[in-house]
């Protein structure tokens, strides 16, 4: 599964880092603390969260990260979306609360 | 090889930067990418902790066939029981820090994990010092 194949179930917009739609999926997690990402996200996983600026480049490059979803409409700062295009890591962006995009994701990649 | 690169305190724009200058080194000296990713992972945690809680620092690398080391010497306020600071969940982050996403207490626990020698030497008032190593094979075995 890649970004491109769950941005229109998700209602996803891309905000940066088209280089990285590509990107393999294996799996999400969900976390607004940066620690706790680099201590548990494994690589591949999509990362939905509420944080905007752009140390979650630096995380979500540090482990690998598909691509990093923000939920409730919430925008990139433009520090974050020059990092994200510099490091192919796609930022996006949906409408739906973090339960929503969690449980959507849960399903899709519960079926591979 | 050996190289220098500076840290400001307080200024998030810039954290990572130091982390990810190291890491493209790496991939020019062609270090395994697994072997690179948790040593740039350890010194990412260490540089944010200079930016969040100290006032500057400088990191040190010095790589050879054998080994990755990284000093991230700080000026701050030090860290009276490194201990206590080791401990998952502990963290004096500032309520700004926090709704960044930081001060979830479990940078240094990164750091460890993320190491295979760990040493951190702290005169309170003054600054910390702390000292990682990485082999640059993977164990055999
Ligand atoms: N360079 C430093 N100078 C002064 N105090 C430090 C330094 N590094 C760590 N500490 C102290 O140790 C505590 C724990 O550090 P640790 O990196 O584990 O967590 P944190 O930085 O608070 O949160 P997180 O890393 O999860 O974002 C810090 O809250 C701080 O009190
Ligand atoms: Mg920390």
């Amino acid at each position: 599964m890649k970004i491109a194949d769950i941005i229109e179930t998700l209602d996803l917009k891309l905000i940066s880092g088209a280089g990285g739609l590509q990107n393999e999926i294996t799996g999400c997690y969900v976390s607004d603390l940066l620690s706790d990402v680099i201590g548990n996200a494994r690589e591949g996983e999509l990362w939905i969260t509420l944080q905007t600026h752009q140390n979650i480049i630096a995380v979500a490059s540090l482990k690998d990260l598909a691509a990093i979803i923000l939920v409730r409409g919430l925008t990139a700062e433009e520090g974050t979306i020059e990092k994200s295009n510099l490091e192919n890591i796609p930022v996006l962006t949906t409408t739906l609360d973090t339960f929503s995009v969690a449980g959507i994701l849960y399903q899709l990649i519960k079926k591979k | 090889m050996q190289f220098r690169h500076k840290i400001a305190g307080g200024d998030f724009s810039k954290a990572g930067n130091a982390a990810s200058s190291v890491k493209k080194v790496l991939n020019q000296l062609n270090v395994d990418h697994s072997i690179a990713k948790r040593i740039v992972i350890a010194l990412y945690e260490g540089e944010v902790n200079v930016v969040a809680h100290a006032y500057s620092g400088v990191v040190d690398v010095q790589i050879d066939e054998k080994q990755i080391k990284i000093i991230i010497t700080d000026k701050g306020p030090g860290i009276a029981d490194i201990e206590q600071a080791m401990k998952e969940g502990f963290s004096t982050a500032s309520q700004q820090v926090r709704e960044m996403g930081f001060g979830a207490g479990m940078g240094l626990a990164n750091m460890q994990k993320n190491s295979d020698f760990m040493n951190i030497s702290s005169v309170p008032g003054e600054g910390t010092v702390v000292e990682l190593i990485n082999n640059v094979r993977p164990y055999e075995g």
